[in-house]
């Protein structure tokens, strides 16, 4: 981080540090959040259900489009919260809040926090259960499992299969849980594409020798430097897509998985066996932040995450005045767009809590 | 005996794990750049042989990918070689050369195949 411009307070108005903000989630955008409302002067009390902060950055590998370590990205989110301004409450979760006045009395189940003049949600997403897509197999046969559990494998160091061998060939399954009305998804949940990009790399330089497949419906390389990383995928690393949904994984009698799927760009049913399946699941609204929303009374969209009060300018701004949303509770993001959103939420705080909420009316 | 009455129907099924894919192998070797392919299609529209005949770069691609050599060979003698597919490929595969291969490929299978 830049020297000098941590503790910086130019922008921050005196009577900022009257103020208190709840924070709702320690993750991405919680964090981002609550460090830059700390350098406006505002006081942040950061809620977090788990046990330490950075959230899922706890568990991934490498981050795309430049695979570096998401230590990196999560250390950088720690020394945004290293704050005296912040008190950040772990192994926290918020029992109730209630409206007072002008004031948001929040209980958890540490105890009540002071009164707090906003409230920011920051309660990210859930990834998709892959047993709802039972077809594919996962909880029924050891070799199928998530983008998640491929990420542990990667961070162990090593990718084995469940008998202890190094894959011959791998299956990756774009979309599992997004794009899907069978499971009530409608929406993409945008990063699974590149994860399975960043993830066929990942393999194919630990085990340079295996086959590795993406098997996707469209390729949604939306961010910088993602469609290159897909042309780095097939040029230098072999990697082979496949246009189709898969619609099954079974076992043979060799006990080795076979998918079925439609090559749709030869126009013809495809079959395959492969030794590890990997479901590259979407993302969800989080359980844990749907029920404050509906304790709260919070609107939900109809793709299960917070509905923003506009699409276009107020997409940080829920339909009570005085919360507000950062981060994957109201949609599908990757890391760089949701501290982009966390940063503009706090902009929208400040705008609310010092024109007495007369640019945010709707 | 002339089988009763029945014919035998070849499966439509791609068998990914029996079919040959060396023909695929050995265009890679050659022109690297046939791996960037996306079947985007558009040397497929610019196709004068399309016009007419069932020449298609984009499913020869993916046929070749797959090892589903019948196919390959049913489409690829369609080709002129005139070269257009290459001036608008977006991925800068040198299509030209990769049907140029292709049917050498073929050639050399059939000349000296045991």
């Amino acid at each position: 981080m830049e020297a000098g411009w941590k503790h910086q307070k130019t922008l921050s108005m005196p009577e900022n540090k009257e103020r208190h903000i709840v924070v709702i989630g320690a993750g991405t955008a919680g964090c981002t959040a609550a460090g830059q409302l700390a350098r406006e002067g505002y006081r942040v009390s950061l809620i977090e259900k788990e046990g330490r902060p950075g959230g899922k950055l706890n568990s991934y590998y490498q981050l795309f489009p430049d695979r570096r370590k998401s230590e990196e990205v999560r250390d950088f989110l720690l020394a945004e919260i290293d704050s005296p301004l912040i008190i950040l409450k772990p192994d926290t979760d918020v029992e109730s809040i209630k409206k007072n006045d002008a004031k948001w009395l929040v209980t958890t189940t540490r105890g009540d926090l002071p009164p707090a003049d906003a409230i920011l949600l920051a309660s990210g997403f859930d990834l998709f259960n892959a047993e709802r897509k039972e077809e594919y197999g996962y909880g029924i046969y050891d070799d199928v499992i998530t983008s998640l559990e491929l990420e542990e494998k990667f961070r162990s160091g090593s990718i084995l299969t469940s008998k202890g061998f190094p894959p011959g060939r791998v299956g990756l399954v774009h979309c599992v849980g997004s794009r899907d009305e069978k499971v009530g998804n409608f929406h993409c949940s945008k990063v699974c594409c590149v994860t399975a990009v960043k993830q066929a790399i990942e393999i194919k330089e630990m085990l340079p020798g295996t086959e590795v497949f993406c098997f996707y419906m469209d390729m949604r390389m939306f961010g910088p430097y993602y469609e290159e990383l897909y042309r780095e995928a097939q040029e230098k690393w072999a990697v082979n897509f496949i246009r189709g949904k898969v619609s099954e994984a079974s076992e043979n009698i060799e006990e080795r998985l076979v998918i079925k799927v439609e090559d749709t760009l030869a126009g013809k049913p495809l079959k395959m066996q492969v030794d590890l399946l990997v479901l590259m699941i979407g993302m969800e609204n989080a359980q844990s932040g749907l029920r404050v929303g509906e304790d709260l009374g919070l609107d939900v969209g109809m793709n299960g995450f917070f509905k923003v009060r506009d699409n276009h300018y107020g997409n940080n701004r829920s339909n009570l005045t005085g919360v507000f949303y950062a981060g994957t509770c109201t949609s599908a993001m990757n890391i760089t767009d949701t501290i982009s959103h966390a940063r503009a939420a706090v902009v929208e705080i400040d705008t609310y809590l010092n024109t007495s909420g007369k640019e945010l009316k709707s | 005996m002339k089988g009763f009455g029945f014919s035998s129907i070849k499966p439509r099924v791609i068998d990914y794990d029996r079919n040959n894919r060396t023909v695929s192998e050995y265009i890679l070797e050659r022109e690297p750049s046939f791996s960037l392919c996306i079947a985007c299609g558009a040397c497929a529209a610019t196709c004068s042989a399309a016009n007419f005949t069932e020449m298609s770069l984009r499913k020869l691609n993916i046929f070749l990918k797959r090892g589903e050599n019948d196919e390959v060979r049913r489409i690829m003698n369609r080709c002129m070689l005139c070269g257009k597919c290459t001036l608008v490929c977006p991925r800068g595969v040198n299509t030209r050369n990769v049907i140029f291969i292709t049917q050498q490929a073929f050639k050399k299978l059939d000349n000296y195949a045991v």
